[in-house]
């Protein structure tokens, strides 16, 4: 998909998987934390 | 054994085409979850009701005895980082990654059951002890991994992964505490339920990365890649055997300076709230305290991809360099900001500060891989990790006795943590030290080409 494969094998789609199984529960954990820490400028 | 061979080192090559994009969320599937490490203190105060419910009874565990689960956790992280870290290289990532997750997973569940029969030492095996080796082997081997598939970029690439070690604490807590409301009853706290829970959502998540983990067949370079042919002083092509780098000053050298960095960064962790709250006393209170941790939270996280990318190109003694300099700076100035009632600045500071916390930890993986070759970078790495294991006990030593000392002796307690501020700026200038001393490892530690092939193994 880019120059840093070896020409196939790993589709946008696996990847697309790959990085939002992790990805959205980084994402979760990040906003709850900014919205807990926002109290601190209230 | 037949069906366990999937787990060895040669089937975990990659075939032609497969993207090294695939492996940062393989590593980020086990720090995730080994990075609940970092909340595992919403636990102490349920566990301290087991018995009386709403309120701890007499034979309730006591919270300094709970404080255990955590320190001998973070220890046996380290010494099985440290005794293990050879087997992790020569099994390769697939093998490491699966036990971690064995033993990540099913520590949560014999603490489950040690909670269930209330025996605190059953707790202390089942997450001390097994969750500390899952700890240990889930936090390096992902990391060399990575330093393996991007030699363009061993810093950001690194940095992605411990990143998430540091973010983990964020989606472990409110889904900790959201189970443990889901659980309880009025006659029941919900922590046996819980950690069956977490035991087996995080050992199905981290099986998910050593499924998808792969290692760059022997020889391989990203496509385009052409490496340097003016080798840099502090960069070597060699690789140094794992129990060799612990003959040369270098390894102790960066020791000192990740374990300054860490003890400066984890003493103002570990109090953070009580120490907002004591110097802007009615300005700070116990909730708004909570935003400020979870800030440092973010920044902690934020700055191990930042700084550890950034080391990619300023180098990674540079990287340091500014940790050590500015972080005196800041460390310096933050009673003045205190004194000052100056609150934003008295934030951004330590949100800085902790930001080069998180870089120090993402970005030695990739020092040591300038130094020591990529080879055994894990398993050197795992040894390093010992600095980690003393600084958890340094730090928040440091800045409790000297600030019960200051109280003692009359200090009000809005000044009582200056002192620990300019001592661990001190500490910095030591790291700072130790960091300028650094030089390239003497050839004569260097593997010959042909025994790397001996010990790896590799036709």
């Amino acid at each position: 998909m880019d120059n840093d494969s070896n020409g196939g094998g790993t589709t946008p789609l696996e990847l697309v998987l790959a990085w939002g199984f992790v990805g959205i529960p980084l994402l979760w954990g990040v906003y709850g934390t900014l919205v807990n820490a926002l109290k601190l400028f209230q | 054994m037949g069906v366990l061979s999937i787990l060895d080192r040669s089937h975990s090559v990659a075939k032609p085409g497969f993207s090294r994009w695939m492996v940062p969320p393989a590593a980020l599937c086990i720090h995730l979850c080994i990075g609940q490490a970092y909340a595992f203190s919403v636990f102490n105060l349920p566990m301290s009701k087991l018995i009386g419910i709403t309120k701890p009874a007499p034979d309730d565990w006591k919270l300094t005895d709970l404080g255990w689960i955590f320190s001998i956790a973070i220890f046996v992280l380290g010494f099985s980082a440290a005794v293990l870290g050879r087997w992790v290289e020569e099994g390769g990532p697939r093998r490491t990654m699966f036990t971690s997750a064995l033993f990540f997973g099913g520590g949560f569940l014999i603490s489950a059951f040690g909670v269930s029969v209330h025996q605190l030492w059953i707790v202390y095996l089942g997450y001390g002890v097994l969750g500390g080796i899952g700890l240990g082997l889930g936090y390096i081997s992902p990391v060399s991994t990575l330093i393996k598939w991007f030699p363009d970029r061993p810093g950001m690439s690194t940095g992605m992964a411990i990143m998430g070690f540091g973010g983990a604490a964020m989606i472990a807590a409110p889904l900790s505490v959201w189970l443990i409301s889901v659980f309880s009853t009025p006659t029941h706290v919900g922590v046996a339920e819980t950690f069956v829970v977490l035991g087996l959502v995080y050992a199905c998540f981290m099986m998910v990365g050593a499924a998808i983990v792969r290692l760059p067949p022997p020889g391989w370079k990203p496509e385009g890649y052409v490496p340097p042919t003016q080798p840099k002083k502090l960069v070597t092509t060699k690789d140094v055997y794992v129990y060799q780098a612990l003959k040369t000053p270098q390894f102790w050298l960066i020791w000192i300076v990740l374990c300054m960095n860490v003890t400066a960064g984890i003493g103002v962790l570990s109090q953070a709230s009580a120490m907002s709250q004591e110097m802007f006393p009615g300005r700070v209170t116990a909730a708004t305290a909570g935003g400020f941790v979870g800030l440092l939270s973010i920044f902690n996280m934020a700055g191990r991809f930042f700084w550890a990318s950034t080391s990619d190109y300023i180098g990674r003694k540079n990287t340091y360099f500014i940790f050590f300099v500015l972080g005196f700076v800041l460390y310096a100035l933050v009673p003045y900001f205190g004194g000052a009632g100056n609150l934003a600045l008295f934030v951004l500071g330590f949100c800085v500060i902790l930001s080069m916390y998180g870089g120090g930890f993402a970005t030695v993986p990739a020092y040591l891989k300038d130094m020591f070759g990529t080879r055994y970078v894990g398993a050197i790495h795992g040894m390093l990790i010992t600095a980690w294991s003393v600084a958890g006990v340094l730090g928040p030593v440091l800045v409790n006795y000297i600030r019960q000392y200051q109280l003692d002796s009359g200090v009000p307690k809005a000044q009582a943590y200056n002192v620990t501020m300019y001592i661990m700026a001190g500490l910095l200038v030591v790291g700072f030290i130790a960091n300028a001393l650094i030089k390239a490892v003497d050839d004569r530690h260097h593997m010959e080409p042909e025994t790397v092939d001996d010990v790896v193994g590799v036709a």
